[in-house]
C-alpha cells in the first residue's frame, strides 16, 4: 500500500499542533502556579461562596482577601456555579481539605446539602464557619456569622406597615427562589413585621424573581395585571426591587406604592436616595468575611474556636424615616454599602 | 480499478487505523500533562486521599456523561440530563419521607427517569423533532414540576439505602465510595454495549449515516427510542449515586449538568456531529475537568482559570474534530 | 462467507430468476407503470434504461419491495412473491446498491460489510452476551474482497479513508455477499468520477462472473453498452423493448427511449 506523505504529514502536524497547544497551556499554568504556590507553610483559609458573580459575594471575597493579607494568611476562594450548586460547593470544600486549609468559611447554597462534607472537614480538624446562611442544624458548623435575615425581614415589614399608614394594605411579594433558606426567613420576617400571617387576604400574590431584575419586572407586571390596587411591595433584594419599580412605572403606579427591599448593595442604596425604593435593610458581608478570617487566624494561633450565631447586624436605610423605627439615611448607606 | 495503483486519498488509512486502535490518545495525553503539572507544583495532589476525592467528585457528571455520550453519538444532544437526575433524587427522597420502602422508592424514581428519557426519545424518533428542542422542553417542564413538587425547597434525605453509594471502603491507602465503583461499572457495561454488540455498532451507524443504517434494515427510530430510554435509565441511576454523594434532594441542583456533561463528552473527543468517539474519551474528559478544578485549588489559583482552560480545551477538541472531518 | 460461491451456470435452457408480469402502479391520476413485464435471466447483467418519468425507478422499487404495485405479479425463481417492504425482498435474497454511497464512514470495512447482519460469537458469549465476532467478520470481509479481486489498503481501514470508488465498492461487495438471488444497482456510479466508475464497473462484472445476475439502472450509455448482456428500455410506463448491445447501437436505444424509433410488440 502506497502512502500519501502529504496527507499523513498534515494529519501528524495538526495532532502535533493540538498537543503543543495543550502542553503550552499546562506549562503556562505551571508557571503561574509556581509563582503563587511559593510557601507551603502558609496558613490557608478557604472561602466558598454561593456564586462568583453576585456583588454580595464579591464584596465578601474582597474583604476576606484584604483581611487575610493583613493577618498573613493565604486565602483560597471558591464558589458554586449557580444558586443551588451543592455539588460544586461540596467539591470545593473537599479540595480545600486536600489543600490543607486551617479554616473554611462557607455560604452554603442549601442549609442541609453540605452537612456531610462539613463534618468531614471538622473531623479533619478544620474550623468551619458558615457566613451569611446558617446550616440546618445550625451546630453542624463551629459558628455562624450572618445577618439575622428574619430580623431584617421584620425591619422591612415594620417599615412598610408604618409607611402605608391607615390605608388598607394590598401586598405583592417578589420572592427570590422559593424554599431557599434566606428567602424563607426574609419572607416570613416581612410578614411578621407587617403583622400578618401567611395566606392573609391582604397578600395579592407572589412572584418568583430569583433575585434578578428582569424577572422582578415581569413578576411585578403580572401581579399588577392581576390586582391594580397593590400598594405595598416586598422584594427579596434590590435588583428585584429595581425590576419591580420599572413595572410600577409603566403602570403609572410608582408614586402610590411603598416599595421595600433588603440587602444594602450600593445600587440599592442609590435607589433609596433617588426615591425609587422607599427603604432597604442593609447587611454587612465584609463584616462576615473579615470576622471569619480573624477567627481562622485566632484558631491557627491559639486553637480557640468561635461558637454559635453571631449577628453581623442589619440597618434600615431610608430618607423617609418613620417614628419609632431606627434607621440611617442614604448618605450613611452609601458609605457602608457593598458592590458598585 | 481494483488492481489499479491507489491514489492519494485512498492511502492514509494506516495512520488512522492506528489512532483508532488506541482510543482517546489526545485526551489521555492532556490528562497526563495536567496531572504532571499539578503533581510537580503541589505534592499533595498525588496523595491517595486527594486522588480518591477527584474520583468521587467525578461521579455525578461522569455518570450523566455516559448517557450524554450515547445521545451525542446519535448526533443528538441532551439538555435535560441534570433535570432528569434531580427528578430521581426528589421523587426517591419524597417517597422515603412519606414512609415508603426505600428500595421500591428508588426503583420507582429510576423508572420515572427512564420514562422521561423514553418520552423524549419518542418525540425525537416518532415526530422527528430536533433533540435540542425536545430536551430543552423536557428541561423546562421538569424544572418547573420539581419546584412545584418540592415547593421549591431542598430537603435532606436520611436513609441508609438511598445513601448507600456514599459508603466508603479502603483499597490500600485509597478510600473509595461504592458510587465510584458503580460509575466505573456503568462505564464498563455501556462500553461493552457500544463496542462489542450489534446494538452499539448500529448506534454508531445511525449517528454516522442514518439513511445508510435504514437502508441496511436497522430500525433507526426504534434504536433512537432505546438510546434515549437507556440514557434516562442512566440518569436515574445517577440520581442514586448523587444521593450517596450529597444526601439532599434539591430542585435547584445540577443546573449546569447538561453543559458539564457535554463538556466532558466533547473534551473526550466525541464528535457533536454523531457517530464518532466513545466512552473511554468521555471518562477521561470528565476526569480532566475534575483534575483541573482540584489541582488549581490545591495550587491556590483562582478557579475561574478552570473555566478558562476548560473553554480552551472544548474549542481545541471541536476544532480538531472539524478539521479531521473536513479533510475527508 | 461462502455466499459468493459460484451459482450453477445456465445450460442451454435460459433460466429466468426474476419475472414481473403486467405490473401496474399509479399515483393518483399519474400512471407510473402501465402493465410492465420484466424478466431477469440467470448469470446476466440486465441494464434498465429510460428517460426521466419512463417508470424506471418505480419498476425498480417494486422489485426491491419499496413500492407495492396496484396489480400484477412478481415471480422469484418461478415462485409468486409479495414484497411488503425492502426487508421482504432482502430476506428473499435480493440486495440493492444505491447511488448515494450508503455506508457508515466512521466504521471500518468489515463493520460496513456486515452492517445490520453482524455475526455473533458462538456459545454463551454470543447467545447471552450478544458479543460480536469481530475476527470472523474481518476474515469474511477479507475473503469477500479477495474473491471479488477488489483491492483495498487494509481491511481495517475506516471507510471514510477510502476513495469514493472504494466506498461504493464496499457497498457493492456488501450486496454481493448477501444476495443469494440477484443484485439491483440503482445508478451505482452516478456520484463517482471516471476512474472510480471504472472500479465499480469491474466489480459488477466480477459479481456477474460469479454467477449472480445483476439489474443495472444507469443513465450512462457507454457504461451500459460496456457491461450489459441485455438492455431493457422503458418508455411511458411500459417496457418498450429488450435489445442486445451486440445487435443495436446506442443511437437505436436512445431512439427507442425517446419514441423516435417505434418497436412492434413492446
Amino acid at each position: 500500500m502506497q502512502t500519501s506523505h502529504h496527507d499523513r504529514s498534515r494529519y501528524a502536524l495538526s495532532q502535533l499542533t493540538a498537543g503543543c497547544a495543550v502542553f503550552a497551556i499546562a506549562f503556562g499554568l505551571a508557571g503561574a502556579i509556581g509563582v503563587s504556590y511559593a510557601q507551603a507553610d502558609d496558613v490557608i483559609v478557604g472561602l466558598v461562596t454561593k456564586t462568583e458573580v453576585n456583588p454580595f459575594f464579591v464584596k465578601m471575597r474582597q474583604a476576606a482577601e484584604a483581611e487575610a493579607k493583613t493577618k498573613g494568611l493565604k486565602l483560597i476562594a471558591r464558589a458554586g456555579k449557580f444558586d443551588g450548586d451543592n455539588e460544586g460547593q461540596v467539591a470545593a470544600i473537599e479540595d480545600l481539605i486536600s489543600a490543607g486549609a486551617k479554616g473554611i468559611l462557607v455560604t452554603p447554597n442549601n442549609s442541609s446539602g453540605m452537612l456531610g462534607v462539613i463534618k468531614k472537614a471538622r473531623d479533619a480538624g478544620v474550623l468551619v464557619i458558615a457566613l451569611d446562611t446558617a446550616t440546618d442544624p445550625a451546630d453542624a458548623v463551629d459558628a455562624t456569622f450572618a445577618t439575622d435575615n428574619f430580623q431584617a425581614g421584620v425591619q422591612q415589614g415594620a417599615y412598610a406597615k408604618a409607611a402605608l399608614g391607615d390605608k388598607k394594605p394590598v401586598i405583592a411579594m417578589l420572592d427570590g427562589t422559593p424554599g431557599g433558606t434566606v428567602d424563607t426567613f426574609r419572607h416570613n420576617g416581612f410578614l411578621k413585621g407587617f403583622g400578618i400571617a401567611e395566606g392573609d387576604p391582604a397578600i395579592a400574590g407572589a412572584a418568583i424573581t430569583n433575585g434578578a431584575q428582569d424577572k422582578g419586572q415581569v413578576g411585578m407586571e403580572n401581579l399588577l395585571s392581576k390586582n391594580g390596587d397593590i400598594n405595598v411591595v416586598y422584594t427579596i433584594n434590590e435588583p428585584a426591587a429595581a425590576g419591580g419599580y420599572q413595572a410600577l412605572k409603566s403602570f403609572g403606579k410608582e408614586k402610590d406604592v411603598v416599595l421595600t427591599s433588603i440587602d444594602g448593595g450600593c445600587a440599592g442604596v442609590r435607589n433609596v436616595k433617588a426615591g425609587i425604593i422607599a427603604a432597604t435593610v442593609m447587611q454587612f458581608p465584609y463584616k462576615m468575611a473579615s470576622m471569619g478570617v480573624d477567627a481562622v487566624a485566632d484558631y491557627a494561633a491559639s486553637g480557640k474556636k468561635p461558637t454559635g450565631f453571631v449577628n453581623t447586624g442589619s440597618y434600615l436605610i431610608t430618607d423617609k424615616p418613620m417614628p419609632g423605627l431606627d434607621s440611617k439615611d442614604s448618605a450613611w448607606g452609601l458609605q457602608n454599602c457593598w458592590g458598585d | 480499478m481494483s488492481s489499479a495503483t491507489p491514489s492519494a486519498p485512498e492511502a492514509s488509512a494506516g495512520l488512522f487505523s492506528r489512532t483508532k486502535a488506541i482510543p482517546a490518545v489526545g485526551p489521555i495525553l492532556v490528562l497526563l500533562a495536567f496531572c504532571l503539572v499539578f503533581a510537580i507544583t503541589n505534592p499533595r495532589f498525588l496523595a491517595p486521599h486527594n486522588q480518591s476525592i477527584i474520583l468521587q467528585q467525578t461521579i455525578v457528571v461522569g455518570t450523566l456523561a455516559i448517557g450524554q455520550t450515547l445521545v451525542i453519538l446519535t448526533a443528538g444532544i441532551d439538555l435535560a440530563v441534570g433535570a432528569i437526575c434531580v427528578l430521581g433524587t426528589i421523587v426517591a427522597g419524597k417517597l422515603v419521607l412519606l414512609g415508603y420502602d426505600p428500595v421500591l422508592s428508588m426503583l420507582f424514581a429510576v423508572s420515572l427517569c427512564t420514562l422521561s428519557g423514553f418520552v423524549a426519545g419518542a418525540l425525537v424518533s416518532r415526530l422527528d423533532l430536533p433533540p435540542f428542542i425536545v430536551t430543552l422542553g423536557t428541561l423546562g417542564i421538569l424544572t418547573a414540576a420539581l419546584r412545584l413538587i418540592s415547593k421549591g425547597g431542598a430537603f435532606p434525605v436520611q436513609d441508609d439505602f438511598l445513601g448507600l453509594t456514599g459508603n466508603t471502603f479502603r483499597v490500600g491507602s485509597f478510600v473509595l465510595t461504592y458510587g465510584v465503583i458503580a460509575m466505573l461499572l456503568l462505564y464498563a457495561i455501556v462500553w461493552y454495549l457500544l463496542n462489542e454488540t450489534r446494538w452499539g455498532r448500529h448506534l454508531y451507524a445511525i449517528g454516522n449515516n442514518p439513511e445508510a443504517a435504514r437502508l441496511v434494515g436497522i430500525p433507526v427510530r426504534l434504536h433512537l427510542l432505546q438510546v434515549y430510554a437507556l440514557a434516562g435509565l442512566i440518569y436515574g441511576i445517577t440520581a442514586w449515586l448523587a444521593l450517596g454523594r450529597i444526601p439532599n434532594a434539591d430542585p435547584n441542583a445540577l443546573q449546569t449538568a447538561n453543559l458539564d456533561s457535554i463538556t466532558a463528552v466533547v473534551i473526550g473527543g466525541t464528535s457533536l456531529f454523531g457517530g464518532r468517539g466513545g466512552l473511554v474519551g468521555t471518562l477521561i474528559g470528565a476526569l480532566i475537568v475534575g483534575v483541573l478544578r482540584n489541582g488549581l485549588t490545591l495550587a491556590g489559583i483562582d478557579p475561574l482559570w478552570q473555566d478558562l482552560v476548560t473553554g480552551i480545551l472544548v474549542i481545541v477538541a471541536v476544532a480538531f474534530d472539524q478539521l479531521s472531518r473536513r479533510r475527508r | 462467507m461462502s455466499a459468493l460461491a459460484a451459482k450453477p451456470q445456465p445450460g442451454n435452457t435460459v433460466r429466468v430468476v426474476l419475472e414481473a408480469r403486467k405490473i401496474v402502479k399509479s399515483y393518483g391520476h399519474v400512471v407510473a407503470l402501465d402493465g410492465v413485464d420484466f424478466d431477469l435471466r440467470a448469470g446476466e447483467i440486465l441494464a434498465v434504461v429510460g428517460d426521466n418519468g419512463a417508470g424506471k425507478s418505480t419498476l425498480i422499487k417494486t422489485l426491491t419491495g419499496a413500492v407495492v404495485p396496484d396489480s400484477g405479479e412478481i415471480l422469484l425463481d418461478g415462485q409468486l412473491v409479495h414484497f411488503k417492504g425492502p426487508l421482504d425482498a432482502r430476506h428473499r435474497g435480493i440486495e440493492t446498491v444505491y447511488q448515494d454511497l450508503a455506508v457508515a464512514p466512521a466504521l471500518d470495512i468489515p463493520s460496513n460489510l456486515f452492517l445490520g447482519r453482524e455475526l455473533l460469537s458462538s456459545g454463551i458469549l454470543g447467545s447471552v452476551f450478544r458479543r460480536l465476532d469481530k475476527r470472523r467478520m474481518r476474515e469474511g470481509a477479507a475473503a469477500a474482497m479477495a474473491e471479488l479481486k477488489f483491492r483495498l489498503p487494509s481491511i481495517n481501514s475506516l471507510v471514510e479513508n477510502l476513495s469514493g470508488g472504494q466506498r461504493q465498492g464496499v457497498a457493492v461487495a456488501r450486496a454481493a455477499v448477501f444476495a443469494s438471488k440477484l443484485v439491483i444497482m440503482d445508478e451505482p456510479t452516478a456520484a463517482l468520477g471516471v476512474r472510480e466508475t471504472g472500479q465499480v464497473l469491474e466489480l459488477i462484472r466480477a459479481i456477474r462472473d460469479r454467477g449472480l445476475p445483476v439489474v443495472l439502472i444507469s443513465h450512462n450509455m457507454p457504461n451500459v453498452f460496456d457491461l450489459a448482456d441485455r438492455i431493457c428500455i422503458m418508455r411511458l410506463g411500459r417496457r418498450a423493448a429488450v435489445v442486445s448491445p451486440k445487435t443495436h447501437t446506442m443511437a437505436d436505444v436512445v431512439g427507442i427511449m425517446t419514441g423516435a424509433i417505434k418497436v412492434e410488440g413492446g
